[in-house]
């Protein structure tokens, strides 16, 4: 199998507030092979967001490595460590936050390439025109416009020919089409698509709405309170859920294709407070299925189907995992 | 049929712009029965929140409103600001999005609710008190003493949430109009919140308008569907029909356009090119009709009126979709456009 485009290990990213630690992510660990998108579910305050960005290292995970095509990101410094992030581009959820609204759509995109010292003026400028291309705006209309004279679908297309201007390995996109109406958000996830086939991207695709997650990506993580729960293909984790908390997630999914089905709330309670986690395994205090070991001791990831890992000490039955007799302590994403 | 509980006809709001006229709501009429669930989706700009903010008499003055909204018969349109008062709260109230902008950060949360019992009621203070701990113990909030002492920023999203909709219950409304209240909610907390919604709906008899832009959450809990695209109805029928039977090409694209579950990753969704019109320079003609794969020249010379074609089922479209002996609608990505 080919060789990890990006490589989590072990991450861990805590705050000091006023009132304790945060324990944002607490040993977070995957891979992201060339070409593939990985999808990583996550509520309010799992820490997806914290992830994404210490991934970029902006700020720095508290321990853990980063390798980024061969390369633990953690150990560079400086001008390294901006010509490692080079290949590297995050788009973010609010385009209108993440662009300058003093400045014109030519000129948002071609920062990037004036900040890398890329090609001359005229270069830049035929990159420019080819990148606004590609995300589907008009250099000539669109290149000319402020932030402000664009709709939000027309804003995250800047944000994305900015994103792929360098030409990146890996493209983050943290709840990247979460604030566009559905219309417009179903033309931006098209775009991904076809960039990713067009120029070879990769994406760690980070979002709340499962759906969104499927949508993009071959394989699925599902975070929650700073750990990865469960991580595995898309179709295994969707059909065949092994985690308590994926299922309560799925549940939770209003949907048109069955509108009889009301959702069960089948876990009752919030999330407990990323200060204070609960010991063990941190869904505990809202699972139907914890017992006493639970609490006592970190359920390890495991792999119970190809390539479908789960952290829980009593995962639901699925008829993979039934079949799999060896039970191996493995990473996400792992090779064999 | 029974009365309804709130009847709006022919609704019309407009807001000057920049010596334009804006047509945010453009000739609405629907009803809303008691105990009944009803959704209004659209997307940014549909008119959805802007028709029941009209009706509560909440849109800035310069708004202009005509047509009828009758509530148990009073016509509310007109009304002055005291008058709508008596009303508000006590025949209809309301929940949004972002109950941190809507609670006062400075204020325990008991005392906040106790205001709104006392904002309708003649009760004694600690009657007031005694009430705010029983609304919060009908909205299932955990441990409702404590949390009458609390400040809205020691309680999760959820459970402020919970003291809104416990505030907008304490004059015991005929209707709740909740207006994306359930966006910003994770789906494990928009589940809780949704059974909360309609267990006190049947306990109160309630009316509900769900007001969103998620068909889901709309196919799920509603037992009637509105659809508005640029300011009018252009499709309404009871959710389980709607979904399987969709008429107006409209509704079908949104449809289509979803991510959902049981679709395969990385299927091409079906994409609408365009964007909704500008409500000052609405088209003649239906205004779907310039992104609308369906659409031939008489969509574009005149308006198609939104009428009951099939028994609960109005739309306003001169081609509607999925009918003539095929079952519901074409499978979506059958006929994917170019994005």
């Amino acid at each position: 199998m080919t060789e990890a485009l990006l490589s989590v290990r072990d991450l861990v990213h805590e705050f000091r507030t006023n009132t304790g630690v945060v324990h944002a992510v607490s040993g977070v660990s995957f891979d992201v092979r060339p070409g593939e998108t990985l999808g990583i579910v996550g509520e309010t305050g799992s820490g997806k967001s914290t992830l994404a960005r210490s991934v970029l290292q902006a700020p720095r995970p508290t321990s853990g490595e980063v390798t980024f095509r061969g390369t633990d990101l953690t150990t560079l410094r400086g001008a390294r460590l901006l010509a490692a992030r080079r290949h590297l581009q995050m788009v973010f959820q609010d385009p209108f936050g993440s662009l300058d609204p003093k400045w014109a759509v030519r000129d948002l995109v071609e920062e990037p390439l004036i900040a890398y010292k890329t090609g001359s003026k005229n270069e830049r400028r035929e990159r420019v025109d080819e990148v606004l291309e590609l995300v589907g705006l008009d250099p000539a209309s669109h290149g000319r416009r402020r932030p402000r004279e664009l709709s939000g679908g027309q804003a995250q297309r800047v944000a994305i020919a900015r994103a792929i201007a360098l030409n990146p390995a890996l493209i983050i996109c943290d709840e990247a089409v979460s604030s566009l109406d559905v219309l417009i958000q179903a033309q931006v996830l098209n775009l991904f698509e076809r960039l990713r086939a067009e120029l070879g991207l990769s994406y760690l695709f980070i979002a709340h709405d499962l759906a969104l997650v499927k949508q993009v990506s071959d394989r699925v993580a599902v975070m929650y309170l700073g750990r990865l729960c469960e991580a595995g293909p898309g179709d295994s984790v969707y059909t065949e859920p092994l985690h308590p908390y994926t299922r309560a997630l799925l549940d939770s999914v209003p949907s048109t294709d069955n509108p009889t089905k009301r959702a069960p709330a089948t876990i009752s309670g919030e999330p407990p407070s990323p200060v204070d986690p609960p010991s063990g395994c941190r869904f505990r205090t809202r699972c139907p299925r914890a017992q006493e070991v639970c609490a006592a001791e970190q359920p390890p990831m495991r792999e119970l189907a190809a390539g479908h890992t789960v952290a829980c000490h009593f995962p639901l039955a699925s008829q993979s995992a039934a079949r799999t007799t060896a039970r191996s302590d493995k990473k996400i994403g792992e090779t064999p | 049929m029974t009365e309804p509980l709130l009847q709006v006809e022919d609704l019309r709001v407009a807001f000057p712009d920049r010596g334009r006229e804006l047509h945010a709501v453009d000739g609405v009429s629907y009803c809303v029965y008691a105990g009944q669930t009803l959704a209004v989706v659209g997307e940014s700009g549909s008119g959805k929140t802007v028709s029941s903010r009209a009706v509560m008499g909440l849109l800035p003055p310069a708004a202009v409103i005509t047509g009828s909204a009758r509530f148990q018969g009073i016509q509310l349109i007109g009304l002055t600001d005291d008058q709508l008062r008596a009303h508000r709260g006590a025949d209809v109230a309301m929940v949004f999005q972002d109950p941190s902008r809507s609670l006062n950060p400075t204020m325990r949360i008991g005392s906040q609710i106790a205001e709104a019992v006392r904002a309708h009621q003649r009760v004694a203070k600690s009657q007031a008190g005694q009430r705010a701990v029983e609304l919060l113990r009908l909205v299932r909030m955990p441990l409702p003493e404590r949390r009458c002492t609390e400040y809205p920023h020691q309680l999760s999203g959820g459970m402020r949430q919970r003291v809104m909709i416990a505030i907008a219950l304490a004059c015991r409304p005929k209707l709740l109009i909740a207006d994306e209240a359930t966006t910003a909610l994770d789906v494990t907390t928009q589940a809780q919140i949704m059974e909360l919604l309609l267990e006190l709906q049947a306990e109160l008899g309630m009316a509900l308008m769900l007001i969103s832009h998620d068909l889901g959450l709309a196919a799920s809990y509603a037992d009637e569907v509105i659809v508005m695209y640029a300011g009018r109805i252009v499709e309404q029928a009871p959710a389980t029909r709607l979904f399987s039977q969709v008429r107006m090409p409209y509704t079908q694209a949104l449809l289509e356009a979803i991510p959902r579950l049981e679709r395969p990753a990385h299927s091409p969704l079906p994409v609408v090119g365009g964007r909704p019109p500008d409500l000052s320079a609405l088209p003649a003609g239906c205004s779907f009709a310039p992104r609308c794969r369906h659409a031939a020249a008489d969509c574009r010379a005149s308006e198609p009126p939104l009428a009951e074609h099939e028994p609960g089922h109005r739309w306003a479209c001169w081609h509607p979709v999925g009918r003539g002996g095929s079952r519901g609608m074409g499978r979506p990505g059958q006929e994917g456009s170019a994005a």
